[in-house]
């Protein structure tokens, strides 16, 4: 194998990597294989890792720190916890690294056509000895953090959250040495959405599995995964991909970024909106159609019906603007059988067409 | 919202039409004494096929028609929840009235109707062979017709043939001989539509059910046939242009009228070969419509070849421009096959499957012949019979008893054979007929009435509109639903300012500006990039499909020309606005969606 490189884009995170990047850059990683538009980012490996463990030379008195601990010992292993953060957070980054990640933000940043692109930083812990390990929730993760200085700095801060009160007990309790636990980084683009929502793989109505229906609105999908915006609402076909039906409601907050008086993190904030932008569709029909292909690539990578949350995020180039936050397999419909039982005899069949035509059962509907 | 639409007794007659119900068979009028019948019914204008007012023989075709459809339905197949079609003719437009099975009838029909279609669907391909023998031939006996001025003396070989009959019984019964064509041309017709329809219709329910938000359009594309006779004209115009480019003779059209084009490919070897080339496609593919193939006025290509030669010379420009004209058969075929793929996987079980595959095996077993015949009857026999009526109209006008030759299309069909009689009998007889005294000032006299109508606005329908529409070959003939029912109740009531609905008869949303066209003669004036507006269009417009964005029209469903055309095209559609070129201007800027059947006017 060759020598495994200091970062990688997602888009090109092969799986002969994926035990050097830990759980959840492999995730994105393979989402953006499968054609799945997750936020552009890239993968810090746990080379980096480990070479920045060695050339620091702290280990051994990390290692002292923590075998002795009793973690019942609350104010203990905080104290201990703490002081080995502090030894993390002043491993020096070997200079062969530090550049390719300031080049991997750096081509971030042009992507998105901005100076200081804000990313999240969030941890991505591996064990070589236990490689199905999840270690999910037990590390930091940072938002909104903007500039190659911070990006560097959150990266460390990563890495010395293997040493939270939590993770330290937490490896004692699964029986996970303390040094057999490496860190991988994700750095990953902050979605600023243009308009967000959910789409499921199937029309939720009534089931048909050659729908695709969206529900969308301005601004972030809070509003809509909570209910409190009317959405849009749109119904694709998943086979012509022409949009069978088109709700435009009027979408009177929605659910924006907005600067903090006294830092320059965002926070998201509901506003009401006027009534022209409230009653626009919030979705082009190019964007319909591309949220729609895009939820059809989740429901036949996963091999069931999706329910998945989006975002159009205008920082990105248009025609790659669209990207998946989330999937989840949907659950109502797909249990269900729905079979038409229909005669396969010919002539049957043909007769109950005639006899009692489709438009009788529909005449009524509302246009 | 209206609940009826006004009583086909309340129509008054437009301003110098009086007298116009004297023009068409006294049975095909609504009157006094089917009046209880004719006023509680719910009768739907026919723009697909009979857009204008009818001159009186015209409705000849109309009425064979019908009564052929009726028939079938009626009394050979024995549909069980539908007799026929009615019609009438109201100031001169086409008004039809589906008839349902009596309820109590129904299940009695059921097994008939299950052996006799039973019979067609399971030797549909061995009958529909011997119908293009059938119906050859028939073309053939109506091309031998001839109509001849009566002679002077008939020819000696009359006499030493002992033939025993002379010129005036050949010419009566040439007339009675086109009437028995036509009518077993009609015949013909619906020997296998009706039951392709309701082939059609058992896989669209199926997958109407399966996917109840499937577009039609979806299901129309999973069946369609990708080598059509239909567009085989167009075919032959790009094979003409094609071959004119390869041989250099190119530089001989488009450059004065036709005349002059055929002058110069006349004159030489290589031009007389380009002149062979296109006798082959002209029988019988140019004997092909402008219109819908109902109106003796429709053009004809091989009668006025300017037409098709214009479309030529416009394929000539794209030819050297290096444009591909060819259909992309080989992407349409993957298309098709990737579309019935996809929705079948997504079916829900194996037996679904399974019935999914035996239905769509049957619908692409009927669809030629729902295809197909519409270019051998409308476009080419019709052709012959309105060709041999005009050389009956020649033969009338040099005896004297109309002005010109497109005169005889005023007589009734029944007035025609008493027209001949008077020609005849007087000929006979060596003593003047009446008729050149009568006819030219009843002639014009009618032509001023029929002048009268054209200029009458057709209301989409009269009458007590039922409750739900579930005749199945007024939906699938004539896209008739409840809901278009209800948007024409609604027409001018409140609907959204600017927007039309009608058919999604073909995918695609753009804007441009409109070029609104009501009838074959305007085509010329459609200029690149413009949106179609044209109360229908027909097969033979095909080339100006090559330059328009989109097409919406006022009459017709998911298999109307227009939306097959379209589809083909890869234009979208919008199909039975009911009233585009009512409300619609040329010049005005639409935007079109042919996704979900919507056109507004946005400046």
């Amino acid at each position: 194998m060759a020598e495994c490189p200091s970062a990688i884009p997602f888009g090109t995170l092969a799986g002969e990597h994926h035990l050097q990047v830990g759980g959840k850059c492999a995730s994105l990683g393979t989402m953006s294989q499968a054609g799945l538009p997750v936020p552009p980012g890239f993968a810090i490996t746990t080379r980096v890792f480990a070479d920045a463990r060695e050339t620091s030379g702290v280990m051994p008195r990390i290692k002292e720190l923590i075998d002795d601990i009793d973690d019942r010992d609350g104010a203990a292993l905080a104290r201990v916890a703490a002081a080995a953060r502090d030894l993390v957070r002043s491993w020096p980054l070997p200079e062969v690294h530090e550049s390719e990640i300031r080049r991997m933000y750096a081509e971030l940043c042009e992507l998105c056509d901005l100076d200081e692109v804000p990313v999240a930083v969030r941890s991505s812990a591996t064990s070589e000895d236990s490689p199905d390990a999840s270690f999910a929730g037990e590390h930091d993760s940072y938002l909104w953090v903007c500039g190659i200085d911070e990006v560097l700095d959150k990266v460390r801060a990563c890495w010395a959250s293997l040493y939270t009160d939590r993770a330290i007990t937490y490896r004692n309790q699964m029986g996970y040495a303390h040094d057999e636990v490496d860190m991988a980084v994700a750095v990953q683009k902050m979605v600023r959405p243009r308009s967000a929502g959910v789409a499921f793989t199937l029309d939720p109505t009534n089931g048909d599995r050659s729908g695709i229906c969206i529900d969308a609105a301005w601004g972030f999908g809070e509003g809509v995964v909570s209910g409190d915006v009317t959405p849009d609402n749109f119904l694709v076909d998943k086979v012509m991909w022409s949009i069978s039906r088109r709700t435009i409601s009027p979408k009177t907050h929605a659910h924006l970024l907005t600067e903090q008086g006294d830092g320059h993190r965002p926070v998201v904030t509901r506003v009401e909106l006027d009534e022209d932008k409230a009653n626009a569709p919030c979705l082009t029909d190019a964007e319909i159609v591309a949220i729609a292909r895009l939820a059809r690539v989740a429901e036949k990578h996963y091999g069931f019906a999706q329910d998945i949350e989006w975002a159009v995020d205008d920082d990105l180039p248009q025609g790659s603007d669209v990207v998946l936050l989330q999937a989840r397999p949907e659950t109502v419909w797909s249990k269900k059988k729905r079979d038409v039982g229909a005669k396969v005899d010919a002539m049957a069949s043909i007769v109950d067409t005639l006899v009692n035509p489709l438009y009788s059962k529909r005449g009524t509907q509302p246009a | 919202m209206a609940d009826r639409f006004p009583s086909p007794f309340e129509i008054e007659t437009p301003a110098g039409a009086e007298g116009w119900r004297e023009l068409y068979t006294y049975s095909s009028v609504f009157s006094e004494e089917r009046r209880d019948y004719e006023d509680t019914g719910f009768w739907f204008h026919d723009g697909v096929h009979w857009p204008e007012a009818m001159t009186p023989w015209d409705t000849t075709f109309l009425e064979f028609a019908i009564a052929s459809l009726s028939q079938y339905n009626t009394r050979h197949y024995l549909i069980p929840p539908a007799y026929g079609v009615d019609y009438r003719i109201l100031n001169g437009y086409v008004y039809l009235s589906p008839v349902p099975a009596p309820e109590e009838e129904i299940e009695a029909r059921v097994p008939h109707f299950m052996e006799r279609a039973g019979f067609y669907f399971g030797n549909w391909d061995r009958l529909y062979d011997d119908w293009l023998v059938k119906i050859r031939a028939l073309v053939q006996e109506m091309s031998d017709l001839t109509f001849e001025p009566l002679p002077e003396m008939e020819d000696l070989e009359v006499i030493t043939s002992g033939a025993g009959v002379g010129s005036g019984n050949a010419l009566l019964a040439g007339y009675h001989r086109l009437l028995d064509l036509g009518l077993t041309l009609w015949q013909y017709h619906f020997e296998f539509l009706n039951l392709g329809y309701a082939a059609y219709l058992d896989f669209f329910g199926f997958c109407k059910t399966a996917f109840p938000s499937i577009p039609d359009l979806a299901i129309a594309k999973m069946v369609a046939g990708v080598d059509v006779d239909l567009f085989r004209p167009d075919d032959e115009l790009k094979r003409l242009a094609r071959l004119a480019v390869s041989s250099g003779v190119d530089d001989r059209f488009g450059t004065g009228d036709v005349k002059d084009t055929w002058a110069k490919l006349h004159s030489d070897d290589v031009g007389q070969a380009w002149i062979a080339e296109w006798e082959k496609s002209a029988e019988p593919w140019f004997n092909f419509s402008t219109g819908s193939g109902f109106y003796h006025s429709d053009k004809i290509w091989i009668e006025n070849i300017e037409v098709p030669v214009g479309y030529i010379t416009d394929y000539i420009v794209k030819v050297k421009e290096g444009v591909d004209l060819d259909r992309p058969v080989a992407a349409l075929h993957v298309e098709r096959d990737r579309v019935v793929s996809e929705y079948r996987e997504l079916l829900a079980s194996d037996e679904d499957r399974e019935a999914f595959d035996g239905k769509l095996g049957l619908s692409r077993t009927v669809f030629p012949y729902v295809e197909n015949h519409n270019f051998y009857v409308e476009h080419w026999a019709h052709s012959v019979l309105w060709r041999k009526m005009k050389d009956l109209g020649a033969v009338l006008h040099g005896a004297g008893f109309i002005a010109e030759v497109n005169d005889v299309f005023m007589f009734k069909r029944s007035e025609v054979g008493e027209v001949l009689w008077d020609l005849y009998s007087a000929w006979a007889v060596g003593a003047p007929p009446r008729g050149p005294g009568y006819w030219p000032a009843e002639v014009e006299r009618r032509r001023g009435i029929h002048q009268a109508l054209k200029g009458w606005s057709a209301p989409p329908a009269l009458g007590i509109p039922p409750e739900v529409v579930t005749e199945p070959f007024t939906v699938m003939l004539w896209g008739i639903t409840s809901d278009s029912v209800s948007a024409w109740l609604n027409a001018g009531e409140g609907g959204e300012e600017g927007v039309l609905t009608g058919f999604a008869a073909s995918p695609g949303l753009v804007e441009g500006p409109a070029r609104v066209i009501f009838s074959a003669d305007q085509v010329g004036e459609i200029q690149d990039g413009e949106i179609l507006v044209a109360p229908l269009t027909a097969p033979s417009w095909a080339p100006v499909f090559g330059k328009i964005k989109a097409t919406v029209t006022d009459v017709g469903g998911m298999m109307s020309h227009a939306a097959i055309v379209c589809r083909e095209y890869g234009l979208p559609a919008v199909t039975g606005t009911a009233f585009g070129t009512k409300t619609i201007t040329t010049g005005q800027i639409l935007r079109v969606d042919g996704n979900t059947g919507k056109v507004t006017v946005i400046g």
